[in-house]
């Protein structure tokens, strides 16, 4: 299984849910274009719940990065919701886990923009 | 193997299988899974630079004390120390190069030689725990 992916928007927030693997492949590629075709729409507030993501490689490290320096380069934030522990371990090793703003409840997320 | 994005897949499964037979637990059969899925991912895009001509050579041994995983490509090798540490602040916020740190920070040994056919050949170990394993080798 790749990823599949369903967006939201709760108070001006889009909440992007994100199931299955985020890797070099198909999964990287969904992600980094969801993130671009809401900065295209002028959404520059996102946040990506991670609650059913499996697994998580460096290539989907390297999107998430992507993805929070494209929003923030456009006056936007990008924020993440819903860390498992494996997930939660892979930012902690690579020190991103002090670069993103994680949270683990959306009305709490979707408040703090 | 096949330089193609689906050998990363192939070996991570490959990997988790050993090491779910070699004894190891949920949680390090995850963590072999991630290495030889991140080992794999660098022999394709960088070593061999996807191009099909070129093969993957992965090896899965079982020795008393630990599990050795070899992931060879056939490119131009590289130098462990050449490669800049992600979590230094000024790379960070690089969108690569995390896969180096994920090898070593999951796995109990790691390192890089230069291969037989001058490619890099990433050599990395897992050391079955004193509790909760019954390996064979």
């Amino acid at each position: 299984m790749s990823l599949k992916a369903s967006s939201r928007e709760i108070d001006g927030v889009i909440v992007i849910d994100l199931d299955g693997r985020i890797t070099l492949g198909d999964g990287s590629a969904l992600l980094r274009d969801l993130i671009r075709e809401n900065i295209t729409k002028g959404h520059t507030k996102l946040l990506l719940n991670l609650a059913a993501i499996s697994y998580l490689d460096s290539t989907g490290l390297g999107e998430l990065v992507s993805g929070y320096r494209l929003v923030k380069s456009n006056g936007g934030e990008l924020k993440l919701l819903s860390l498992n522990k494996k997930v939660s371990d892979l930012l902690q090793v690579t020190k991103l886990y002090a670069v993103f703003d994680i949270h683990n409840d959306e009305s709490q997320a979707v408040a703090s923009f | 193997m096949e330089t193609l994005l689906d050998s990363i897949a192939l070996a991570e499964e490959v990997g988790v299988r050993v090491a779910a037979a070699a004894g190891f637990g949920e949680d390090d059969q995850y963590r072999i899974g991630l290495a030889v899925h991140e080992g794999v991912m660098n022999a394709f895009q960088y070593g061999n630079e996807q191009r099909r001509e070129k093969k993957i050579h992965v090896i899965f041994e079982l020795f008393h004390e630990k599990m050795v995983i070899r992931v060879a490509d056939e490119g131009v090798g590289f130098r462990l120390e050449d490669v800049p540490d992600p979590r230094m602040d000024e790379n960070v916020l690089a969108e690569a190069g995390r896969g180096v740190l994920l090898m070593k920070a999951f796995m109990d040994e790691f390192d890089v030689l230069i291969g037989r056919g001058g490619g890099a050949e990433v050599i990395m170990a897992k050391h079955y725990r004193t509790h909760g394993n019954s390996q064979s080798t």
